[in-house]
């Protein structure tokens, strides 16, 4: 075997970075050996399948990712503040914007909104849980272990090189040799099955398991949101699915599919890539505008204006979504025909996103405003959102596309649609869900510092990218010379970056600081809440409702404060049935981890061995007869005693 | 857990209702896998370079062999799941045992013929149409096989516990994921072979 394939070489920072994985490790193990708590570990979170600590551990690798993809994003802008600079060389200024966006994407963003996902979706419709809960822990651990196999890629045989989108022919054995680009199939591919899961995971249980009285056009808007992404995720993901496989053959078996010669198409990459792609950005998108709804209409203190054209943009959204993604590539060579009709379904999309935008001016129209932060940051969305998206129109005009194909202007439209569009809605939601999950709130004033600080810096880091567009700075650029006179504007968004980065440790000082300092939430509705999810205690117990609510009006909760209409039938307490733990999901995620790691580098043996140890734990899983257990219905009523006296359980 | 007895065994409960419309959903996550495929597979038929075209490669007997096993399997599995709504363990079994023996069959025939294929220097590396053929037969292939090692699980399941709710839904479960194979398989003999035999 040849050990000089695993090593990376050269540079200081990959021997930092791998001194400081190393030392987080030891770290880490240390620790829990110290404290005793492997045993904790194991048992409430590893073997865990309560989708409320599922969801938590989402959100925690997110925030994890968030500071990865964002040390990235430094190097990044620290690389190009001035000419000539010479921190990254041309190599790992490549492999560094691969990951940044690979990262942001797949494993910050989604997971982040999968994660909200997981906490409140059950809670919304009234249910005790997802519909299939081991199978929603398969899904953790397979995007767990995806992630991590990406990120271990930095320091052992180094990271994907070709960008994000990895294009044919550079990122073919021949341009890209270096097991990089093989990270990169199987990553996205372990923790896209994962995702693909939890795509039906979420549609069963959202379509069967609604409380009494929910009907579709009474469920709430984040729920109708993650509805229709659900059923995206389950028409894009398995195009993702195949397009990897044939990468994977492509680079390990020497298959055709998008070679140069022997009649391989490198084309054919582009489009299947972007028929996931394209749907893809309208997953991460569509559940914020379903959080966005929810914080609107809470703080406004009114109904969310136009609920049916709310639900019908959306509809119309994910459908165009399937039909816009060759404008990701007008200026190779399709033809005039091709071009005009990818530019106007992409166009077309701005109308049902202007209906949604309009919905939500109408919501805060005369309504009683309270500026919290999830508030503020849902506000600063609008205006932020619609920069991003009108700079999308104009790229959509194939012919203008021309000129701004490629260049910081591209970069420049896609972060001012992701960031307010995904980032702050995630960062909104934390902040309105986070007293739900733990019982308390997060504090308002540094909230507001942090929120300060990341909207000012922001449009202090991108906005000047716009201008260097138009000026002619090409993206995925590592450098430039003094005389191009691309370096002010440079410089200025690398100041704005340093202002994102201090927004997003100020974001983390406040949750250490808050889990210390903030007293203890009694009344479980802290922002006077609207839907369901309010109705429980919080933290909410394992069974989420002692009594499962009925649904007569779309905001449940609020009828019941405002009008007296009941949320339970008067119901007596039954016993619960309940999922047990188990740890064949997480053992499933490690033999996923090691047979993709082996793929990585060619080592059949291994890669045979843990293909089959696959198939073994899914004959475990099948034969498993544990169908959970009860909770007796004394035991509910004292726990709810308990909570009610405020105490923790 | 509480047994609705209005409904057949399959569909007693909550959670068997759930994993059926389940795979349903991911039957639907099936439909554009394979479409992909067949798309690639498409875009690839004439670039077949320097290797052998469609009409040079494929021989109509070893397929019509291979329809036939899977055609038939797919009734087959129907009758197991006609004998499990009758409560007839035994016939269940003997129908299942007969689909799982001619996937089996299925299997053998088409990896007889990648060896043949193989043999007459038609490679995956040979050229793009080569590799879209061996990666689409080959990923409806794997699924047959998968197919067969879970019929195999469930069988034994069925012979230990005999037909539960639980066992009862697996079987079903099964039977859909079974019928969707011949249905891609429709596709392949007709747009894959005979089309390339023409």
């Amino acid at each position: 075997m040849d050990l000089d394939k695993f090593k990376v070489h050269g540079e200081p920072l990959i021997y930092g970075a791998m001194v400081s994985i190393a030392l987080a490790t030891i770290g880490i193990l240390v620790g829990l050996t110290y404290f005793k708590k492997w045993g904790y570990l194991w048992r409430e979170w590893l073997t865990t399948v309560d989708h409320k600590k599922i969801g938590v551990m989402y959100i925690l690798a997110a925030l994890l990712m968030l500071f990865r993809g964002g040390v990235d994003a430094m190097m990044m802008r620290l690389q190009t503040a001035a000419p000539e600079m010479k921190f990254l060389d041309a190599q790992h200024y490549n492999e560094v914007f691969t990951t940044h966006g690979l990262i942001m994407i797949l494993f910050m963003a989604m997971p982040f909104i999968i994660g909200l996902m997981n906490v409140i979706i059950p809670l919304q419709i009234g249910a005790r849980d997802v519909a299939f809960p081991r199978l929603n822990a398969v899904s953790f651990w397979l995007f767990f272990m995806g992630a991590m196999l990406l990120n271990i890629s930095f320091v052992i045989g180094g990271s994907p090189d070709a960008g994000w989108s990895a294009y044919f022919p550079l990122a073919s054995l021949e341009f890209s040799p270096t097991v990089g680009n093989n990270y990169y199939s199987l990553a996205l591919q372990i923790s896209g099955i994962g995702t693909l899961i939890t795509g039906v995971n979420f549609i069963v249980t959202i379509l069967k398991m609604r409380a009494p009285g929910m009907k579709l056009m009474k469920m709430p808007m984040f729920t109708w949101s993650v509805l229709i992404t659900n059923v995206i995720i389950v028409f894009a993901f398995p195009v993702l699915t195949v397009a990897l496989a044939l990468m994977m053959f492509d680079r390990l078996f020497g298959s055709q599919f998008f070679t140069m010669a022997n009649g391989g198409m490198d084309m054919l990459w582009a489009n299947l890539f972007w028929v996931w792609g394209h749907p893809e950005v309208y997953i991460v998108i569509l559940p914020a505008f379903g959080i966005y709804s929810e914080i609107i209409a809470t703080f406004s203190k009114k109904n969310l204006y136009g609920y049916t054209s709310m639900v019908f943009s959306m509809l119309i959204i994910s459908l165009l979504s399937f039909l816009v993604w060759a404008h990701h590539f007008y200026t190779m060579g399709q033809g005039a025909m091709v071009n005009s009709f990818f530019s106007i379904t992409t166009m077309a999309i701005a109308v049902p996103t202007g209906v949604k935008i309009f919905n939500w001016l109408f919501t805060l129209r005369k309504g009683r405003i309270t500026f919290t932060t999830p508030m503020l940051y849902t506000l600063a969305f609008i205006p932020i959102f619609t920069i991003g998206g009108v700079t999308g129109v104009m790229l959509a005009m194939a012919s203008a596309d021309y000129q701004y194909h490629n260049t910081m202007f591209l970069v420049a439209h896609f972060h001012y649609v992701l960031i307010p569009g995904a980032v702050f809605a995630v960062i909104a939601g934390f902040h309105y869900w986070f007293p739900k999950v733990f019982g308390f709130r997060l504090n308002e004033r540094l909230g507001k510092h942090s929120f300060w600080w990341i909207v000012i810096s922001f449009n202090v880091t991108f906005f000047p990218l716009f201008f260097l567009g138009l000026m002619g700075m090409t993206r995925r650029t590592y450098t430039y010379s003094e005389e191009s006179g691309f370096g002010p504007l440079n410089m200025l968004s690398f100041v704005g970056a340093v202002g994102l980065a201090i927004g997003f440790l100020l974001l983390v000082y406040n949750i250490y600081w808050s889990t210390r300092y903030m007293p203890r939430d009694t009344t479980s509705d802290p922002w006077d809440g609207r839907t369901l999810e309010w109705a429980t205690h919080s933290p909410m117990p394992i069974y989420n409702f002692a009594i499962v609510p009925t649904v007569q009006t779309r905001d449940a909760l609020w009828s019941a404060k405002q009008d007296n209409i009941p949320l339970y039938d008067d119901k007596k307490i039954t016993k619960i049935h309940m999922p047990s733990n188990t740890g064949k999901p997480f053992i499933l995620g490690v033999i996923f981890f090691i047979l993709g790691f082996s793929l990585v580098f060619s080592l059949w043996i291994p890669a045979i061995l843990s293909g089959i140890g696959v198939i073994v734990m899914l004959a475990f899983m099948s034969f498993d007869r544990d169908h959970g257990y009860y909770i007796s219905a004394e035991e509910v009523i004292a726990t709810e005693k308990k909570l009610k006296r405020g105490e923790t359980v | 857990m509480k047994i609705d007895a209005s409904k057949p065994l399959e569909y007693s409960t909550e959670e068997n209702s759930n994993k059926i419309f389940g795979f349903w959903v991911f039957l639907g996550a099936e439909i554009p896998l394979f479409a992909t495929l067949f798309t690639v597979y498409f875009v690839m038929v004439n670039r077949f370079a320097s290797g052998p075209s469609a009409s040079e490669l494929f021989k109509i007997g070893p397929v019509l062999i291979e329809t036939f096993l899977l055609l038939s399997s797919s009734f087959t599995i129907g009758l197991a799941i006609h004998a499990m709504r009758h409560g007839y363990k035994k016939a269940m079994m003997v129908f299942m045992a007969i689909t799982l023996l001619m996937g089996l069959g299925f299997i053998g025939i088409e990896i007889d013929e990648f060896f043949t294929y193989v043999h007459e220097g038609a490679t995956l590396q040979t050229s793009g149409f080569l590799s879209s053929l061996f990666v689409l037969l080959g990923t409806h292939g794997a699924h047959v096989s998968f197919g067969f090692l879970w019929g195999a699980g469930i069988m034994i399941q069925l012979w230990r516990h005999g037909i539960t709710p639980a066992t009862a839904n697996k079987a079903f479960i099964f039977s859909l994921f079974w019928h969707f194979l011949d249905v891609v398989w429709i596709f392949i003999f007709s747009f894959v072979y005979l089309k390339g035999l023409m």
